[in-house]
């Protein structure tokens, strides 16, 4: 009976242990991670793209719903293709990336939770800090899990990856960001696209 | 020294409009870096690379007509030589 229970505690752990959530680290070795940008007005389109991405998601493969973390991007790795908008955009008029050099979203809450496979699809409700500036937001969001994945990406590597995509729009004026200004060259609504992976090494 | 003027102002209008047409006819401003796409097969997600290359933009069309227009212009205050 001593034996059973002690093999029964010692299976329930080796469960806890395998089902406990993970930790992904978001820092790409290999520069794929970025958030994208669009602001259509009326005289002006301006796209571009940011790639300093890092940040940890404590993902649970067998509860989704729990996942928590904190992403955030460096200001100045915001990279548009002329060059004096991007020194414009980055000056204290703008996003003053000197003063505020990260972007960030922290998760709170996941709503909606559905569980297909390897890929669960929700609302993440958290905070996003632009420019000092912190507002709760819901965002759609998909994670997609790939389980020992990770050597695939970095060889001689072993792991899992998390593949987090999202797209919602922001306003800059919610932001402190030149409000009621230029928004027929630089439009109040900017689409914001997020195609990130994280690593968990085993 | 006249003709000389508008020989250079055609040659820069003619020039700097063949070369905006022919990188793209860019009608936005001018860019030092484009994007380009990479694909990760792994996780799917497609990443962007920033390229340096400069692609005129209207700017840069405007700037050299204004300055082809303004040889042009000084030819017409230049005196002929008389003889």
């Amino acid at each position: 009976m001593k034996t059973y229970l002690t093999v029964l505690s010692l299976i329930t752990m080796a469960g806890m242990a395998l089902a406990a959530p993970q930790t992904f680290d978001f820092k790409d070795p290999k520069g794929i991670n970025n958030a994208g940008f669009k602001l259509d007005a009326p005289l002006e389109s301006i796209n571009g793209s940011a790639s300093g991405v890092s940040g940890t998601v404590l993902f649970d493969p067998e509860n989704p719903g729990a996942t928590k973390g904190k992403i955030t991007l460096a200001t100045a790795s915001l990279m548009v293709p002329n060059p004096m908008q991007r020194q414009h955009m980055l000056s204290d008029k703008w996003l003053d990336a000197a003063k505020f050099p990260e972007i960030s979203f922290e998760s709170k809450e996941f709503k909606n939770v559905q569980t297909t496979g390897d890929t669960t699809t929700a609302e993440v409700t958290g905070t996003f800090t632009l420019k000092g500036v912190s507002k709760e937001l819901t965002a759609p969001v998909k994670l997609t899990y790939l389980k020992d994945k990770l050597g695939d990406r970095v060889p001689n590597q072993k792991g899992d990856l998390l593949v987090i995509r999202s797209n919602f729009t922001i306003k800059r004026s919610d932001f402190n960001i030149m409000p009621g200004q230029f928004e027929d060259k630089v439009s109040d609504s900017i689409e914001l696209t997020l195609s990130i992976a994280g690593a968990s090494p085993k | 020294m006249k003709k000389t003027l508008r020989i250079v102002a055609a040659v820069l209008m003619v020039g700097s409009i063949a070369f905006w047409v022919a990188a793209g006819a860019n009608r936005g401003w001018t860019k030092t870096r484009v994007p380009t796409k990479v694909m990760d097969t792994v996780t799917g997600l497609e990443g962007i690379e920033w390229q340096d290359k400069f692609v005129p933009g209207v700017d840069f069309l405007a700037a050299a007509l204004l300055g082809a227009g303004l040889l042009a212009g000084v030819s017409f205050l230049v005196r002929t030589k008389s003889k």
